[in-house]
């Protein structure tokens, strides 16, 4: 993780224009400054409308911003025209929150994923059926889905897909924006670890949007706190779990809800226990 | 005292192209007065339609069997008048959707005091005010300036508050609540969770709780009851089932939410596979195909729940394994 960023986001600037007429511009993203390496993970959070995901679509140039710089493998992609940006969309590429969202009904699996590149002309049609059953075991999907359509699959194999199509163009950075937030909880976790697995295997670089603070302390190299557009704190995901120094930061820390385990001897407030010990009010059953 | 909401042998069926699936298959549970439930499960786990067949809202094409008594009196085959007097009244509904509730054509206040005055009858002025006095409970600043003006004027969070605020503004005895956080940020999560705590421990309100969030639950409800694919596979006090739970899957489920001890790898322990399709269920246990423990017992035989330690626990292992060999499932 040494070495110049994959990407570099300088002074980035995003207003949008007033919703009534003479209204002020809204600042979405104010002046924010972050790098991603290779095999890299950063973590941006905050609350809804924090300019998250404004930043992440700048990031993609799927929104041009007010002012900044975008530097990905040193070339400023706010420079670039759309013919010159389409170069280097297969380098970084999204992953989005809704799974079925980002897949169109009409298409087999198998077309899905081989849309982006056939629509980035790199479709061989020789090897490009070994490539997309490479794409399937890489994300870990069963072959057979390739013929499924995607209201045939769960929520988990639908993002799995997604990812796979983020992956066909063999990119460097992946946009996350609450890749996982969609998922049902128990198979959040396996989607989570294979992202994690994908970055180890293939180096990627992450820029992860995300909410969920326990998720982002388990896999977050680095994390950026984003409030009213700026970053109000980064660093290191253990030094701003363990001394958040922004009082933003420490509210958002406070609001993640106690889980109690075993090893708390917290008194658990509430549910007062009866006479006998059992369940009060759940119906025995004989 | 008999239970506020007592439900029996609840059975709901989804009538759809390929046959009937069976989306609740024989839940039973109760809630006491002032008491908060939450019901947690994934979709397709048959939360939301459990929660939708207390309130009389299930559709036509779904079909419901057992037992639902509130307050003593069976609701299961009630006429939607005897419905009509319960909901609003007694019987308080949070939907996910604020705006599936409000209407974009009338101030907020508006609708708040209509709901007063068809319930009370009061009269305009004074139905006016109870609605700004609900508004400015549920921590809407400003409240009577902000019962003038439109649904689409309001945040997020504010309209999920004015939501709640419509719940109670008739001082129902039991709020059923649908994923009413899910679509928020956590720190709103936390605000509306806990005014809904606020309002049980001002008013007695009982509160069902239907979630998909587990962690959500651990500061608000006092019981939990998890569901799996239409049935129940733990239920019990909140200190018991999060602290300690018994079944292999909330054993899994709160795995993947609690930190691990010194991160030595960044993977989360995760439950593998996926959830069931409910036309397409599994023999046995549900969960069985996904359980590190199953044995050919757990895949032949639907486990009931039987009571361990405390809570109701539905898993053939549950009394051969040792909580310790539990607690390393997934590590």
């Amino acid at each position: 993780m040494t070495g110049a960023p994959l990407l570099d986001v300088r002074e980035l600037t995003v207003r949008y224009p007033g919703r009534r007429r003479r209204s002020q511009p809204v600042l979405a993203v104010d002046r924010v400054s972050f790098e991603v390496r290779a095999g890299e993970t950063l973590a941006l959070v905050g609350e809804s409308g924090c300019g998250k995901s404004s930043t992440a679509a700048t990031v993609l140039q799927l929104r041009r911003p007010q002012g900044g710089e975008v530097r990905f493998e040193g070339v400023d992609l706010t420079t670039l025209d759309e013919p010159a940006l389409r170069g280097l969309r297969p380098a970084l590429q999204p992953v989005f929150q809704d799974p079925y969202g980002s897949l169109s009904p009409r298409l087999r699996i198998r077309d899905a994923i081989a849309e982006p590149l056939r629509v980035q002309g790199r479709w061989d049609p020789v090897t490009g059926p070994a490539r997309v059953t490479e794409l399937l075991d890489l994300v870990q999907l069963d072959h057979s889905l390739a013929d499924r359509r995607p209201h045939e699959l769960s929520g988990g194999q639908c993002q799995r897909v997604g990812i796979a199509r983020a992956l066909a163009s063999e990119p460097r950075l992946l946009v996350l924006d609450e890749p996982v937030s969609a998922l049902d909880p128990s198979i959040r976790a396996g989607v989570m670890n294979l992202l994690i697995d994908l970055q180890d295997e293939l180096g990627l670089g992450y820029l992860f949007i995300c909410h969920d603070l326990r998720l982002v302390h388990q896999v977050a190299h680095r994390i950026a706190v984003m409030q009213h557009g700026r970053i109000v704190e980064s660093g290191d995901t253990d030094q701003i779990f363990t001394s958040p120094a922004a009082a933003y930061t420490q509210a958002l820390l406070t609001a993640v809800p106690p889980l109690a385990t075993p090893a708390d001897d917290r008194p658990v407030p509430r549910a007062a226990p009866t006479p006998s010990g059992l369940p009060h009010d759940l119906g025995l059953r004989p | 005292m008999t239970a506020l909401l007592e439900i029996r042998d609840l059975h709901v069926t989804v009538r759809g192209q390929g046959g009937e699936v069976p989306a609740v298959r024989g839940l039973s549970f109760q809630v006491d007065r002032g008491q908060i439930l939450a019901v947690v499960g994934e979709s397709g786990a048959g939360k939301s339609l459990t929660a939708q067949a207390v309130l009389g809202l299930l559709g036509p094409s779904v079909a419901m069997s057992g037992s639902v008594k509130f307050d003593g009196r069976e609701l299961a085959g009630a006429t939607q008048a005897a419905y009509r007097e319960l909901r609003g009244r007694r019987l308080g509904f949070v939907p996910q959707d604020a705006l599936s509730v409000l209407s974009p054509v009338h101030p907020v206040g508006e609708q708040l005091a209509l709901a007063v005055r068809s319930v009370q009858g009061a009269s305009r002025a004074a139905a006016w005010d109870v609605a700004v006095r609900a508004l400015d409970r549920v921590g809407i600043p400003d409240a009577s300036r902000r019962a003038r003006v439109y649904p689409h004027e309001y945040s997020g969070g504010m309209r999920q508050r004015a939501v709640i605020a419509m719940a109670m503004v008739n001082q129902p005895d039991l709020i059923i609540a649908d994923e009413p956080t899910t679509a928020l940020d956590p720190r709103l999560q936390a605000q509306i969770l806990g005014l809904l705590t606020g309002l049980r421990d001002e008013s007695g309100t009982a509160v069902v709780l239907v979630t998909h969030d587990l962690a959500a639950v651990a500061g608000s409800a006092d019981r939990v009851l998890i569901m799996y694919a239409g049935r129940e596979v733990e239920s019990g006090p909140v200190d018991r089932v999060l602290v300690t739970p018994r079944s292999p899957y909330a054993v899994g489920l709160l795995a993947s939410l609690k930190p691990m001890p010194a991160a030595t790898t960044r993977r989360l322990p995760a439950i593998a596979g996926a959830p069931p399709r409910p036309q397409s269920l599994p023999p046995g246990c549900a969960f069985a195909p996904r359980c590190p423990l199953a044995v050919d017992e757990c895949r032949a035989i639907e486990p009931e729940p039987l009571l361990y330690d405390g809570r109701l626990v539905a898993c053939h292992r549950a009394g051969d394994v040792p909580a310790a060999e539990l607690a390393e499932l997934y590590r």
